[in-house]
């Protein structure tokens, strides 16, 4: 063998940045090959797949609207999963926001003042929040696995929201359709583009990445989150309190979630219905590991993943091509960037010749 | 006929050559030392001949003949058994699953015949191991012994043990030492890696000396003065040996106070009623066998296991319910027995390891933000003062051998001036230079007024700084008594739970 596996004294720095990035580069040329063998231009395929939803301003705003809820969630679920707190929750935590937010919105129907959207964004995150301490009081005081309390508290919110838009909160001159009235003009947000549907949500989405990545980066608390997902052992030993960070990250991600739940409620979709959340809370976790728990991996990642979705829908549309090619680069994504990552501990070096009888070219393995 | 011959061996890794043309000769039944600090290469070598690492040059003779280990299966299929300094063992699987998984199937057999042949094997080398306990249960002692056991089971015609005593008890070593006998008695080579010369000196007829992956001698050491092979190991540069004044402490700083407790895990030691105390510009050392409630000992003093307010007092100050953040405020350093995963964060920076426990220090953190440069400038003054070797603050802690990230722990715990600094095993696992380093360090912060508490299986290194002595066994304290009136017979006695008062007109005994 010509070259090997080394490991590296300590771990790379720079690969661990490179390392998406070549996780890209490869995925954009597998993706060409698929392209290819399914007769089509290869170049040109990837060009109506990753760059024609973005040729004009109406595709950047949607891709804007996409992102925003993802980010909001992801840089809640970053800090929870720094912390090995393996929140799942947050699309309860985003439902739950919608629907304390769109209640409110509805019970202040007939306000006409500036006061009724802070509040009902205010009430949204605090609603989200409030589901996130339950799973934060399970875990701190039964040690309930976060990852089970919180996966079931989602469907115990998405039954909440059932019986809201289908009972109590239904839109009374609705025709019996399963939806709220639509909010007045003084619960919606406002957009920023005339014309565009992207609303002002995208800048709380970033003014929470400045926020969230300052705190990890240089506050005590966000080092002692580090520590405590590193190493507990080390953590109870530098005497740092782990019930309070697991409430903290929880709580935050709950905040955050519930406030990407309201602005979509009070945002792109203008009232209550079953579908306000097509899996965001979900797909914020695969956003996390993408980015790399760092914010501005995942400031990345979130665009890459709201690209995939209207990339394939763009495929189907031009190629005709199935719309579950988008789940297909979204694997190779996956797949190339744990490929890459072995770079980050590991070196590839040319095998140096080997002096004793032996011609093994088994790679160096600590002890099992 | 020799057992295993090597020759010009050559190992190079990134930035280092970690041997450099080493040759090795060890005969049929020879206890054989291989001598070396931290860093001098000996690991890697034994690695090599493990078959865990590749040389890039040279050749090994295995019984007269050229082989090439392919790994460690194969090493141990050959008779070749190795015990490491850090243990690899599955901590959530008991002693006979981790004994079980390391052998050929077919010697396995049932799994109570396997735990019959262990206990028998454990008890005929006076190694003491239930097979049912869970590995996370055992003291860093009796996790050795588990290593130790595992190559007995197996039919070993060369036995390596990389430091092998540092966890023992004199009354072990002893029976350890006879287990060893026994073995090369029966024809078994053994390859036995030390710091300790007297120890050394005391079982091995044949040695080689490491230093910078070079070999700078073959001796035996029977025959050879503890000071040559000790300059042969360090160079010329190194002060050998130091001995301390003995102190006599000040007001009592740290008072205990009847405490018992009880942890939940229901593999600890309860603690029974110690009272203690140190005071201010003074050592006290606590001897004892692993697993005889120095964690717990050390949990509570730490503030990681709480109990009864009054029990512990810093100064007039119960802190028996303070967390350790708390008590680290009041004057609290600590160094934990684990390094890693303890001690200091594997993945993380030194710089962040500094702050992990000096944050309440100086201005490294300001209302809850850290201040970077700060942090930077802590963790160079530690790298710089305790004479720490790596590359720069920005090294992974994991990257750094034991003796320099243990002068690393050490250094952040002092610079936080401490007035009272608890030490689990302090130079466990470290080389001479670094021991004798930290050693002096401890006894210039003795000498300026701090309170000293060293707990260690290293009776030497007890007797060496400490002004006070006492043990501990089964949660239980022995009596305190000044270093020079405890003869080693009597803390021996102390460490197997008598509690005999040492009377004044006792004649002081062997004194290290």
């Amino acid at each position: 063998m010509i070259f090997k596996l080394e490991k590296r004294p300590s771990d790379s720095k720079a690969m661990a940045y490179l390392s998406p990035v070549l996780a890209v580069l490869l995925t954009l040329i597998s993706g060409a090959i698929v392209f290819a063998s399914l007769g089509h231009d290869p170049l040109g395929s990837l060009y109506v797949f990753f760059l024609q939803p973005l040729e004009d301003l109406y595709g950047w705003t949607e891709l804007g609207i996409k992102v925003a809820p993802l980010l909001l969630c992801a840089m809640g679920l970053m800090l929870c999963f720094k912390a090995q707190v393996w929140n799942i929750g947050a699309e309860g935590q985003f439902i739950l926001g919608g629907l304390g937010g769109g209640f409110l919105a509805l019970q202040l129907g007939d306000v006409e003042s500036y006061w009724v959207l802070p509040a009902v964004l205010l009430f949204g995150s605090l609603c989200g929040l409030a589901w996130a301490a339950l799973a934060a009081w399970l875990k701190t005081r039964f040690s309930a696995n976060e990852i089970l309390t919180t996966i079931m508290l989602n469907y115990i919110a998405l039954y909440f929201l059932y019986y809201g838009v289908h009972g109590p909160l239904k839109d009374p001159d609705g025709f019996n359709f399963p939806e709220s009235a639509l909010f007045s003009d003084f619960a919606m947000l406002p957009v920023i583009f005339e014309d565009y549907r992207l609303t002002i949500s995208i800048l709380f989405a970033l003014f929470a990445v400045a926020v969230i990545w300052t705190f990890m980066s240089r506050a005590m608390l966000g080092f002692q989150i580090n520590v405590l997902g590193q190493d507990p052992s080390a953590a109870s030993f530098a005497g740092f309190k782990d019930k309070k960070l697991v409430w903290l990250v929880l709580l935050i991600c709950g905040a955050l979630a519930g406030l990407a739940g309201v602005s979509e409620v009070t945002g792109p979709v203008g009232q209550l219905n079953p579908y306000i959340a097509p899996g965001y809370g979900y797909a914020a976790i695969i956003i996390v590991f993408l980015g790399r728990m760092h914010p501005g991996g995942i400031v990345i990642a979130s665009m890459l993943l709201a690209l995939t979705y209207m990339g394939g829908e763009m495929v189907q549309m031009d190629l005709t091509l199935p719309k579950s090619i988008t789940g297909l680069f979204q694997g190779m994504l996956l797949f190339y960037l744990l490929a890459c990552d072995l770079l980050i501990s590991y070196r590839i070096v040319r095998d140096r010749p080997v002096q004793t009888k032996s011609s093994s070219n088994q790679q160096e393995t600590a002890q099992a | 006929m020799k057992r295993i011959q090597l020759s010009g061996i050559t190992k190079r890794y990134p930035g280092t050559v970690a041997n450099n043309k080493v040759s090795l000769n060890v005969e049929k039944g020879e206890i054989h030392a291989l001598l070396g600090e931290n860093g001098a290469g000996k690991s890697t070598l034994m690695k090599i001949i493990y078959g865990v690492v590749k040389p890039d040059e040279g050749e090994m003779l295995w019984e007269g003949k050229p082989v090439s280990v392919k790994g460690a299966s194969h090493a141990r299929e050959l008779g070749i058994g190795m015990v490491f300094q850090h243990f690899s063992l599955f901590e959530t699987l008991t002693v006979a699953e981790n004994i079980a998984l390391s052998i050929p199937k077919d010697q396995v057999g049932s799994m109570d015949g396997l735990k019959q042949r262990i206990s028998e094997v454990s008890e005929r080398y006076g190694m003491k191991l239930d097979p049912d306990r869970y590995v996370h249960t055992l003291s860093i002692g009796e996790q050795q012994r588990v290593e130790i056991v595992r190559c007995l089971l197996q039919d070993v015609k060369l036995l390596i043990l990389d430091e092998p005593t540092s966890v023992l008890t004199p009354q072990e070593v002893e029976t350890l030492f006879k287990t060893l006998q026994t073995l090369s008695a029966e024809g078994c080579s053994i390859l036995f890696i030390s710091h300790k010369l007297d120890e050394v000196r005391a079982i091995c007829t044949g040695a080689t000396i490491l230093r910078g992956g070079v070999v700078t001698g073959d001796c035996n050491p029977q025959e050879t003065t503890t000071d040559e092979i000790a300059r042969l190991m360090v160079g010329d540069d190194t002060p050998l040996n130091q001995d301390y004044q003995k102190a006599v402490g000040g007001d009592v700083f740290l008072q205990v106070t009847n405490l018992s407790h009880q942890s939940d895990d229901p593999f600890s030691t309860s603690l029974k009623n110690i009272t203690m105390d140190v005071r201010k510009g003074e050592i006290l050392g606590i001897a004892g066998v692993a697993g005889n409630g120095q964690e717990e000992l050390l949990d509570m003093i730490g503030g990681e296991e709480l109990g009864e307010a009054s029990v512990i007092k810093f100064e007039d100050l119960t802190v028996g319910k303070l967390g350790p953040a708390e008590r680290r405020a009041l004057g609290l350093g600590f160094v934990p027995e684990e390094r890693l995963g303890r001690g200091a964060v594997p993945d993380m920076s030194l710089e962040d390891n500094g702050l992990l426990t000096a944050y309440q220090t100086g201005d490294l953190v300001n209302k809850g933000w850290i201040n970077r440069s700060k942090v930077k400038e802590f963790a160079n003054t530690i790298i710089s003062n305790f004479k720490v070797k790596t590359p720069d603050a920005q090294a992974q802690a994991k990257s750094l051998s034991g003796g320099n990230l243990q002068k690393y722990i050490i250094g952040r715990e002092i610079l936080q001036n401490p007035k009272l600094l608890v030490c689990s095993h302090p130079t466990w696992g470290v080389d001479i230079g670094a021991a004798i380093l930290i050693r002096h360090e401890l006894i210039k912060l003795r000498d300026a007024g701090a309170s000293i508490l060293v707990v260690s299986e290293d009776i030497d290194e007890l007797y060496q700084i400490s002004d006070r002595i006492c043990a501990i066994c089964d949660g239980e304290l022995s009596p305190v008594a000044a270093t020079e009136k405890v003869s080693i017979n009597q803390l021996g006695k102390w460490m197997a739970g008598d509690k005999t008062p040492v009377e004044d007109n006792e004649q002081a005994g062997a004194v290290a």
